[in-house]
């Protein structure tokens, strides 16, 4: 029926029919919305550890501002959170502060002139800088302004299911995965010996985000720290990109990974003896997996503490909709003051994304040893890159990986040339 | 006033609101649509400054030369060669079948509906038990089984999806020509009977003549459902794979349009769609109403 296709393009037009009519708190004066203070409202994510979170970090707010109320609701429910807000930017109503803003979204959010730079408040630039320290440069847009601020990472690495490992013959304690070589002699052995009908099964399916998971921590850890594109020119197809992809075909190939995709979580369901995520996971796998966690491999087998990964960060960002600028700066500051971030992470185990997580914060590491590798390897993280058409050049990767590593449709390191130009040609767009 | 309402202001009052309506909610975004498509356009914030600069055929010229969206055509046309002709055909048969006095009739014909209300997401998982490699197909199919896999096999996938297709909406094209089947004159039957026709014969010269405006309706709504295809492939398939081989034109218009930032590419795929639908119905049309 035409309905589809229409409702399609209805929700085109409409969409832009809202942004042309304008009104709904366009922003107004910046220096005046900078200073205004009142009442704000701010989104949170859909996790419920992070719902508690924010509820009692706006409780505290609230107690000490009370003409300054924070209103918090959980991101509206949608397909992704980044087409909520991409929508909620073009209809005007995005709220002050929203805490699961996604980095590779930024340029498109920037884009349409739906963030506010933080450096437009006089401490703006000086607090991300001190709160996070080098790591912040990641998060500079190509204006040379920050438009959002790290606020938590989730470094990726290798979960490894302990009971399918000794079922397999391996030594669950000293599981053999620090090279390319060794992870792949150890996945056999875990299919061989029937730990699991997968030894690992990252998503195979083409969405732009699924190189997160695979390829993209091993390529940071491989290249010691490269992102996907570094001033203006792709990064995947050097001889590190190249060797990462061969590993991942040769467990493609070999059926260690699996091509089709999984509904369920395999790692939990034992369909696969590891998994690639960060310490978020580790409430879901709490009395579920008996697991053990290792850096991701490199062709060396670089030593843990050299070792680069995926951040899987999620930021705050100030939408340009909010009036009360002024309160909403007061509010994120607070909402990651030192006080506010430990309880971040005791109620949800990510890490907040400041200099020195470990040494911040050591009472709650010494009682949770389980989250400590994780603090030690936040130290150590790589982002999304932030430049124009982040995630076009995402989906253009994905898939030339989608065809050459999982399906095996073409040589992956032709493939991956072959996406060079391309993403240099989106890079280079303003 | 006259020249404004008509000879019949009353008429042209109560015909108004729809008027209103299609203007509003189907004509207005389908021309914003196609403006967009001839602009440089993304969405932005109220009162962002933002240049929109008229490009011509720009985006589609973008659209047309992107192997992606290329690829998307071609499956859907695959698609649409399984499925149209496969709909008709088990619909048409089963609600034969069903409109003939049988045991359970009510049970059938409610069970054949069931999947058409059912919300493809739930329906999904039952797909993916069947058609998955270590599937419950597969498993009879033991050494026959193809490999890579039906839904990660660039050749298979859209076929796969195709028959599942069918299989969920068959329950609303039976209740159509179950339907036409209420028109077609018993006499005539009994008169194809008299002349000695059996049922094959009866069902070809009788039935198959009697419901034909049906078979044009089913035909026309089949065809425009498949060239919308969206939901299917992308949760069967997990965004269009393996290797775009069941990418359709929608979905492609979804990544760029609303994922990628680029609703002026995704507007000029969604014109491009539009107008090859148009064409295929009245090809389609002609076709079926030459013969009748």
């Amino acid at each position: 029926m035409k309905h589809k296709l229409t409702a399609a393009l209805l929700g085109l037009g409409l969409a832009v029919t809202t942004a042309a009519c304008g009104g709904g708190g366009g922003g107004g004066d910046a220096d005046a919305a900078a200073k205004a203070r009142g009442e704000i409202t701010i989104w949170l994510s859909n996790n419920p550890e992070e719902v508690a979170w924010g509820k009692q970090m706006v409780a505290a707010w609230n107690a000490a501002h009370a003409d300054q109320k924070v209103t918090a609701q959980e991101i509206p429910a949608g397909k992704s959170s980044e087409e909520v807000i991409g929508a909620a930017i073009t209809a005007g109503n995005a709220p002050c502060l929203i805490f699961n803003t996604s980095p590779a979204s930024v340029s498109q959010f920037q884009k349409q002139g739906g963030l506010v730079a933080l450096d437009s408040f006089e401490d703006g630039k000086s607090y991300v800088e001190e709160r996070s320290g080098k790591v912040a440069e990641q998060y500079r847009s190509t204006d040379g302004k920050y438009y959002q601020l790290p606020w938590k990472s989730n470094p990726v690495m290798i979960f490894y299911n302990k009971k399918a490992f000794a079922k397999a013959g391996l030594d669950p304690d000293k599981p053999e995965l620090a090279t390319y070589d060794q992870f792949l002699a150890t996945a056999r052995k875990v299919v061989a010996g029937k730990g699991a009908p997968f030894a690992i099964y990252p998503a195979p399916s083409n969405e732009f985000f699924q190189s997160w998971f695979d390829f993209y921590p091993l390529f940071a850890a491989e290249s010691g720290g490269k992102q996907l594109v570094q001033d203006g020119k792709a990064q995947f197809a050097s001889e590190e990109g190249k060797k990462v992809a061969a590993f991942w075909r040769t467990l493609y190939a070999e059926k260690l990974a699996a091509q089709e995709k999984y509904t369920g979580d395999s790692f939990v369901e034992g369909k696969a003896a590891m998994a690639i995520v960060g310490p978020w996971a580790i409430a879901t796998y709490k009395d579920k997996v008996d697991w053990g966690v290792v850096p991701v491999p490199t062709s060396a087998g670089k030593p843990a503490a050299e070792t680069y990964t995926f951040s899987d960060a999620k930021n705050v960002a100030m939408y340009s909709a909010c009036k009360n600028r002024g309160t909403a700066w007061d509010v994120l500051k607070f909402a990651t003051s030192q006080e506010q971030d430990g309880k971040f992470l005791t109620s949800t185990g990510q890490m907040p994304i400041r200099d020195g997580v470990a040494a911040a914060y050591p009472d709650y590491f010494a009682k949770n040893a389980d989250y400590k590798v994780f603090a030690d390897q936040a130290a150590r993280t790589v982002e999304v890159p932030n430049v124009p058409n982040s995630i076009t050049i995402w989906q253009t990767f994905r898939d030339a990986y989608s065809k050459s590593v999982i399906f095996g449709q073409q040589d992956p390191g032709e493939a991956l040339d072959g996406a060079v130009e391309k993403v240099d040609q989106l890079a280079s767009q303003s | 006033m006259r020249w404004l309402l008509g000879k019949q202001p009353a008429g042209t009052a109560f015909v108004t609101p729809y008027v209103v309506f299609l203007a509003a909610v189907f004509a207005y975004p389908l021309g914003f649509a196609v403006y967009m498509s001839f602009h440089d356009y993304f969405f932005a914030a109220p009162g962002a400054i933002v240049d929109r600069p008229f490009v011509g055929f720009e985006n589609y010229v973008t659209v047309l030369s992107d192997p992606a969206v290329r690829r998307s055509f071609l499956n859907v046309g695959i698609f649409l060669l399984i499925n149209v002709p496969l709909t008709v055909v088990l619909a048409l048969l089963l609600a034969t079948a069903l409109n003939t006095a049988i045991r359970w009739r009510t049970f059938f014909r409610v069970s054949y509906y069931v999947p058409y209300v059912t919300a493809s997401v739930a329906l999904v998982g039952v797909w993916l038990f069947l058609f998955n490699e270590n599937g419950l197909v597969n498993s009879i199919l033991g050494p026959l089984a193809p490999d890579p896999s039906w839904l990660v096999n660039s050749k298979l996938a859209m076929p796969t999806i195709a028959v599942y297709v069918t299989w969920k909406q068959l329950g609303f094209f039976i209740l159509l020509y179950l339907a036409a089947l209420q028109n077609v004159s018993k006499d005539l039957y009994e008169a194809a009977s008299m002349d000695g026709a059996g049922k094959a014969k009866s069902f070809w010269n009788v039935t198959v003549p009697g419901v034909r405006p049906a078979t044009t309706l089913v035909v026309l709504l089949a065809t425009v459902t498949g060239a919308n295809l969206f939901t299917e492939p992308y949760l069967l398939t997990g965004g269009g794979g393996p290797d775009g081989a069941s990418a359709s034109p929608v979905l492609i218009m979804y990544q760029r349009g609303i994922e990628q930032g680029n609703p002026d590419i995704g507007a000029a795929i969604g014109v491009l769609l539009v107008i090859g639908v148009l064409l295929l119905a009245l090809l389609q049309r002609r076709l079926l109403e030459r013969e009748s």
